[in-house]
């Protein structure tokens, strides 16, 4: 939809009207914070229409006019709200002028069809603004967590000083706590015990049976496969009543009559528990990357003289990698933010570390949790762009040309 | 190649009638591939089929009573629980000999506990009595029945071996009843008395909020997903990073970011102080009740919703709303008669899983939603790690799983199982 619409200026009785309610409502959300709503409201409005009478009337020159909004709202903004005020000012500076040469020159109407009506086209722009609202309730609480990790407080709201920009306001000591208290380290080294074990039993097995899956003829393919994803289907809270009182049994079997060692078997539980709720993970991706995959290829090795084996390692294994491994990711991802099944099937042993968040949420509620979400957070923005990678890599593989 | 022309078949290299070499073939194919699949299935099998056949059991499973008091079991047989006449004294001597016997190889208190979720205060009259019986020589002591209720006057009570005799059987459906918040009575099925009364209410709840948290997320991912499917490709993919983040971060951090901005110490309440709009003695309470369950699940199921709708929405083509247009619908029509009803799919096929998801959650409930915004699975959670009532905590998780299931199988029927996208 990339319309050629030529644009005009727009009558200054238009600009500087929306221009008003623009001032009128910014005042409106100052002045209530200062007690002062009705005052704030006028005050905006007629601030608003002045400066964009000058700016458009007065300098008549579109770079100037926006320089000198900028530092106007720069000082304002700086004089009586400080530092923070003044980070505030140029931000809104900037889109105040932006907006005001937006209006004036008619630039919002140039990628849309000429053929709209202004009420199409303030529907257009409204809707947009809802979406931006959604995508902000979406992004804003992985946001938050982030800035309140480096409180220097023990709160968990922002404090006056962080606010203000003060040094003082923040600290590292979140995170020091997370690397120095003993019961997070022992936590995080179960996690890194626990996940990657299981995602590897549940890679081998799952990429096994995908191949098997997506061979030719394959009898009651349907049941099969419904079966090997049934552990995505159930909610985890049915899985983890079931395995607790299953792998109690079994645990107790093999602590009193094998005399296996009682914490390995806590181990032994929890990474079987988990490589079960991997694998519907591993299939899926996997006979998804299969599906394009060449049966003639292995043929053709067959044919070479190559015993099964040395096919499946040499041909089939490197082309299918991309979707092996990003369902090894989420299968690791399952395991690492896993809570309820490892809570029922594991003992305080094998806490791990969104357990050992868990409690502190329920009990105990340390600021540490919002250093831990942070590297949790920056840990998943680097699992999305390794993700992406692969996909990409696996469409060049398949001779598609990346989206 | 030689080819037989008197018996009219068609014969491979080998000399084999071509159709049985192609048979055996297939044979062979699919013998190949159920091996390769078979490692995966008996672990499958063993590692979570077993389990939840094993809880599916234990939810009618009762033979812990019979296994401690057989010989009791036994007397009660002939007496008529209807009666208002205590049970006989062989009733009472056969007790004392199973619950001497209990008592040394300490399995009463099992017992004890077992039956006190029937009716409270049985379990203490069991240690009490197992204390006291211990010392009784069961050959000459009798007769029992004036005894026991010296002991303790409940044993003169005939509610006591009315909940004894009706829970002795192998097999029950008492911990289902319970589940519909009734209980197993010897004048068959009767309601829970009004303050056990909670499970109903919480079943009704975990509908209810799944539904407003289903719909609610209808009403957000509509408009989202509408704009990533109009928007130029490169655009919808840079918009796309905004979902799929949240959805790639662990379940643990988007519920402390919740607890963290809903306290009422916490982000969205200072801003609105600041801001002027809520008082600083009148901050909102958000969390720690529906409110918060709501906005905290809806957040975490939202791309859930998204996905699906942006696969539907992408392959309808736009010029068909241009279409609709030129031809003079307005807008509304336009959206409403021509692209709506084949946006539906995706709609449904987003909140089936954001219902079934969301009738199963356990973590989010917990930690933001109080006493008021939990759901049936924390009470599973509750049966099984707190109050220790296994047969109840299974009863209820079988309920969920049966729904959980039909509805599995609503999704299987529309969009199909292996159809399931895991966004990107």
């Amino acid at each position: 939809m990339s319309a050629l619409t030529v644009i005009s200026r727009k009558p200054l009785s238009f600009v500087l009207s929306s221009m008003a309610i623009l001032g009128a409502l910014a005042g409106l959300l100052v002045g209530m914070g200062l007690k002062f709503a009705i005052l704030g409201l006028i005050f905006g409005a007629v601030l608003s229409v002045g400066l964009s009478f000058v700016a458009i009337c007065l300098l008549d020159n579109e770079k100037r006019s926006r320089w000198g909004l900028l530092a106007f709202w720069l000082v304002l903004g700086f004089f009586f709200f400080g530092l923070a005020g003044g980070l505030v000012g140029i931000l809104w500076g900037w889109f105040f002028g932006w907006f005001v040469f937006w209006l004036f020159e008619g630039r919002y109407r140039a990628r849309l069809h000429p053929y709209l009506t202004s009420r199409q086209v303030l529907w257009h722009f409204t809707f947009r603004v809802i979406c931006g609202a959604i995508f902000t309730y979406l992004i804003t609480p992985i946001l938050v967590v982030m800035p309140l990790s480096f409180n220097a407080q023990d709160f968990f709201t922002f404090t006056p000083e962080m606010l203000q920009f003060d040094p003082a306001g923040y600290s590292l000591k979140h995170y020091r706590d997370f690397f120095n208290n003993n019961e997070w380290q022992r936590s995080f080294k179960n996690s890194l015990i626990i996940a990657p074990i299981s995602t590897i039993i549940s890679v081998s097995l799952g990429t096994l049976a995908a191949i098997g899956l997506s061979q030719r003829h394959v009898p009651f393919k349907r049941l099969i496969m419904a079966l090997l994803i049934s552990p995505m289907i159930v909610p985890l809270i049915i899985s983890a009543t079931g395995m607790f009182f299953f792998y109690a049994t079994v645990g107790n079997f093999l602590e009193n009559s094998l005399g296996v060692d009682k914490n390995f078997v806590g181990y032994i539980k929890v990474i079987l528990a988990h490589s079960v709720l991997g694998i519907p993970f591993v299939i899926i991706t996997v006979t998804a990357t299969l599906v394009g995959f060449d049966n003639s290829l292995t043929q053709a090795a067959a044919n070479m003289g190559a015993d099964p084996v040395t096919t499946f390692f040499r041909v089939q294994m490197p082309l299918i990698l991309p979707g092996v491994i990003s369902g090894g990711l989420f299968a690791f991802i399952t395991s690492f933010d896993e809570v309820v099944v490892i809570m029922f099937v594991g003992s305080a042993s094998q806490k791990t570390l969104p357990w050992q968040m868990f409690i502190g949420l329920r009990e105990q509620i340390s600021p540490t949790i919002l250093a831990v979400a942070t590297i949790l957070v920056v840990l998943s923005i680097m699992l999305l762009t390794t993700l992406e990678l692969l996909r990409r890599r696996s469409e060049k593989l398949r001779g598609l040309s990346p989206a | 190649m030689t080819v037989s022309t008197k018996t009219d078949q068609i014969l491979s290299a080998d000399g084999m009638p071509l159709k049985k070499s192609l048979g055996r073939a297939l044979r062979h194919q699919k013998r190949r591939a159920l091996m390769l699949v078979a490692p995966l299935l008996i672990f499958i099998f063993v590692a979570f089929i077993m389990p939840i056949v094993s809880m599916l059991f234990r939810s009618v499973e009762n033979d812990i009573v019979v296994n401690t008091l057989p010989q009791t079991v036994m007397a009660l047989q002939s007496w008529n629980a209807e009666t208002e006449e205590l049970p006989d004294e062989d009733v009472y001597a056969a007790f004392a000999a199973d619950i001497k016997l209990a008592a040394e190889t300490k399995t009463h208190t099992k017992v004890g506990l077992r039956l006190n979720y029937e009716q409270a205060g049985i379990a203490s009259l069991f240690k009490k009595t197992a204390r006291k019986v211990k010392k009784w020589d069961i050959e000459s002591d009798g007769p029992f029945k004036e005894k026991f209720i010296g002991v303790h006057k409940n044993w003169g009570k005939i509610e006591i071996w009315r909940t004894l005799k009706v829970h002795s059987s192998r097999y029950t459906s008492g911990y289902f009843l319970n589940a519909i918040d009734m209980r197993k009575t010897a004048g068959g099925p009767k309601a829970q008395p009004e303050d056990k009364q909670i499970l109903l209410l919480l079943f009704q709840r975990t509908i209810i909020m799944s539904l407003v948290i289903t719909g609610s997320c209808i009403l957000l991912g509509y408009p989202v997903a509408w704009l990533l499917a109009n928007v130029p490709l490169r655009k919808a993919n840079l918009l796309l990073i905004l979902v799929l983040l949240p959805f790639w971060t662990s379940l643990l951090v988007r519920t402390s970011a919740w607890k963290v901005m809903l306290q009422q110490q916490g982000v969205i309440n200072d801003l609105l102080v600041q801001l002027g709009m809520v008082s600083d003695g009148a901050r909102l309470v958000m969390i720690n009740n529906q409110t918060g369950t709501i906005v905290a699940m809806t957040h975490i199921l939202l791309p859930f919703m998204i996905l699906p709708m942006y696969s539907v929405m992408q392959t309808i083509p736009p010029t068909y709303l241009r279409a609709a247009k030129s031809l003079g619908a307005t807008d509304w029509t336009a959206f409403w008669r021509v692209y709506f009803p084949q946006s539906v799919p995706g709609i449904g096929a987003g909140s089936i899983l954001v219902f079934i998801l969301a009738i199963g959650y356990y973590i989010t409930p917990e930690i933001v939603g109080g006493t008021k915004g939990v759901f049936i699975s924390n009470r599973i959670a509750y049966s099984i790690l707190k109050s220790l009532n296994w047969g109840l905590g299974a009863a209820l998780a079988t309920i969920l799983l049966v729904a959980v299931l039909i509805l599995y199988w609503a999704y299987d029927k529309m969009v199909g199982i292996d159809n399931v996208k895991l966004g990107g």
